[in-house]
């Protein structure tokens, strides 16, 4: 049962749904809260490659060292993340020209390649990785064993994650403080609170996100630093946050939806079968896909003006509302 | 306590102080990059510029890097200054290439001007029908073009890999022993082969000259026509077109395939010019759409800044080629141009606002 076709692509695209999943988290955090940061995939890759790095020049043990790794890339997406608030918070630059360049500097041809290049990473596989944490026995059940019990410790952590920024958004009284700043900047003014610390707080936190987003990646996917390796992921992550109103349930449907719709070239590809598309066809699924879910939603939701946080992607200057 | 108030009027020096203040800003984070990982700041600007503008050859390899460039560049700018935020400059140079190829060996027997304009006209449509796209779903359904237009980036890359690598298309070479295990693009015929000038040592391409008359189009269309008047204001408050009677959405549709036509002209320029062939290899690794955006943004979008900015970034990506090895920092290039971005948008406020420094009320006198 376990090596049916639709078991392993289920278990496959929530390997492949992860980062997208952090990723889209991080993102809606920092949406929630009024900053679009369309850097996500530049952020992602620094923190790939700085979690590799943490791993390899680490002498502890495993799980030491994994912890570290994502501690670092955390840290790293946060730092990337900082730039961009800096300049569309205190200096009120253009969110999308920011996050462009937040992209542009840290993407494939910026820093992160820079960083693979100089730090010498691209040659050896990582010497930690992330390995499934349940015991062999459990992994074997039918259907359930992959899909459930064959993954790694970063996957269950991302579920946790979920129902903590769920819970925070809906039962916190700083997640509806949030809430207040993205839909209403004046108004949260008004409330005696601090809207640029909300919004650097929240913009920082998602870029940590998205740095653990891209340690999925070298830690776990892949697990080796390749430039370039999340090949889109940080943009598939921003669209994932638009499909899933800005929800951070419906993100995990979303993330493993498109999760099975990245891994289904490299199933198809080791199974080998005589009715498979071109290799080329199926990769580039997610990215059709992706354009196909945002029409339905985009019109859906331009109806039922539901949705998007009412200040996304606008300043706030309290002189000028 | 540091307050920053709006400017009434903005003195005519500032902008061009800012820019200048801010580049240089850009230099000195770049520098504390270098020095962070070790590596001689004043040598590597040095040999950065000297391998863009100072060495044997290097102009002309620069004007090489900069047409693209420039194409690119005009093609995020026309849209960015109706905020289309279209980042598919990538995908539609692609297109552009695949079009242009397909058109340059179809009908590679005519006479070379005819084969050469037929090869414009195909990249222009092959950018612009992909940049439709994103336009039409931008202006039917109000999806995000930015999304939509960078996820074509990646499909239209495949398409060119399944071109060359993953079938026996028209436009794979397939003649001899060495193209069935490398596989490449057929070569064009030489009636596709685009001239150029050269001027004391210097070469000047065709499609560098197409750029500069595209520039100046682009500057006509937005500074003198009533569509160019239209398209501002449209960008400035789409609410406000509306209510004045202008066709929005007619207008959007119009915008996107105009600036995928200039990026796919760019697409037929690089089959043309320089690569005689559909090289899969070359385009998808040079981010000529990516970098177009940094140029686009660093000129304001004004089409004649377009021009000088693709001259000067040209000479520095030609410059991370050339150096490319093992003492020289990869990426930096890319770096440097994240870090002129962040510097002359951050520059912007200081146009705009004007930063005051007042020292905190001392406790006693508000006690009085």
């Amino acid at each position: 049962v376990n090596d049916a076709l639709l078991v392993v692509v289920i278990a496959q695209g929530i390997v492949y749904g992860t980062p997208l999943l952090y990723g889209a988290l991080g993102e809606l955090l920092a949406e929630r809260s009024g900053v679009l940061n369309l850097g996500v995939e530049g952020m992602m890759l620094v923190g790939a490659v700085m979690g590799f790095w943490a791993v390899q020049r680490f002498h502890v043990t495993t799980s030491v060292a994994l912890l570290a790794a994502v501690g670092v890339a955390a840290f790293a997406g946060a730092a990337i993340a900082a730039i961009h608030a800096f300049l569309v918070i205190t200096l009120r630059a253009n969110q999308i020209v920011s996050g462009l360049a937040i992209t542009i500097f840290a993407g494939v041809a910026g820093l992160s390649s820079y960083l693979g290049n100089d730090l010498d990473l691209a040659k050896s596989p990582a010497r930690h990785q992330f390995q499934e944490v349940f015991p062999k026995s459990w992994q074997d059940l039918p259907v359930v064993g992959p899909i459930v019990f064959g993954q790694s410790i970063l996957v269950y952590a991302s579920w946790v994650c979920v129902l903590l920024v769920a819970l925070y958004l809906s039962r916190t009284r700083p997640g509806l403080n949030v809430r207040a700043v993205g839909d209403s900047p004046a108004a949260a003014d008004a409330m005696g609170l601090n809207v640029s610390a909300y919004r650097y707080a929240h913009t920082l936190v998602g870029g940590a996100f998205a740095g653990v987003a891209g340690a999925t990646f070298s830690l776990s996917i892949t697990p080796q630093w390749i430039a370039g390796l999340t090949a889109g992921a940080g943009w598939i992550a921003i669209a994932l946050v638009v499909f899933s109103f800005w929800r951070p349930t419906l993100c995990l449907v979303g993330a493993y939806l498109f999760g099975a719709f990245s891994s289904l070239p490299f199933v198809l590809q080791a199974r080998d079968y005589s009715w498979a598309p071109p290799p080329e066809l199926s990769q580039s699924l997610p990215y059709l896909m992706t354009i196909v879910a945002l029409v339905l939603v985009s019109s859906r939701a331009a109806r039922l003006r539901f949705g998007a946080p009412a200040a996304l992607g606008r300043p706030y200057v309290r002189e000028e509302r | 306590v540091i307050r920053i108030e709006r400017r009434l009027d903005q003195p005519r020096w500032l902008s061009l102080v800012v820019p200048v203040v801010s580049i240089a800003v850009a230099f000195l984070f770049a520098t504390i990059v270098l020095l962070a990982t070790h590596h001689p700041p004043l040598q590597t600007f040095r040999r950065l510029f000297q391998a863009a503008f100072l060495d044997n050859g290097a102009l002309t390899e620069t004007i090489v890097s900069a047409t693209p460039l420039a194409f690119t560049g005009l093609c995020a700018a026309v849209a960015f200054r109706m905020n289309l935020f279209n980042i598919g400059g990538e995908g539609q140079l692609y297109a552009g290439a695949i079009t242009g190829a397909t058109v340059g060996l179809l009908v590679g027997g005519a006479p070379s001007p005819v084969v050469i304009v037929a090869m414009m006209l195909a990249g222009a449509a092959g950018g612009a029908l992909l940049a439709a796209i994103p336009g039409v779903l931008r202006a039917f359904f109000s999806t995000s073009e930015i999304i939509v237009s960078l996820m074509l980036n990646y499909v239209v890359a495949l398409i060119i890999d399944y071109l060359i690598f993953g079938s026996h298309s028209y436009l794979r070479d397939s003649s001899g022993f060495e193209a069935s295990v490398f596989p490449q693009g057929k070569t064009l015929p030489d009636s596709a082969t685009w001239p150029s000038w050269t001027i004391q040592g210097l070469v000047i391409p065709l499609g560098a000259l197409v750029a500069v008359g595209v520039a100046f189009a682009v500057w006509f269309l937005y500074a003198r026509t009533r569509f160019g008047f239209e398209v501002q204001v449209i960008g400035d408050s789409a609410r406000a077109g509306r209510y004045a009677g202008m066709r929005t959405r007619r207008k959007i549709v119009a915008v996107m395939c105009l600036s995928g036509a200039i990026a796919g002209l760019g697409g037929a320029s690089q089959d043309g010019d320089f690569r005689h062939q559909l090289d899969p290899r070359g385009l998808t690794q040079a981010n000529y759409g990516y970098t177009g955006i940094v140029v686009a943004a660093l000129a304001r979008y004004n089409p004649f800044a377009v021009l000088l900015v693709a001259f000067l970034l040209g000479g520095l990506q030609n410059a991370g080629y050339t150096l490319q090895g093992a003492d020289f920092p990869n990426g930096l290039v890319g770096v440097i141009q994240g870090l002129l971005l962040f510097c002359v948008l951050g520059g912007e406020l200081f146009i705009r606002y004007r930063v005051r420094i007042e020292r905190r009320r001392s406790p006693v006198t508000e006690a009085a």
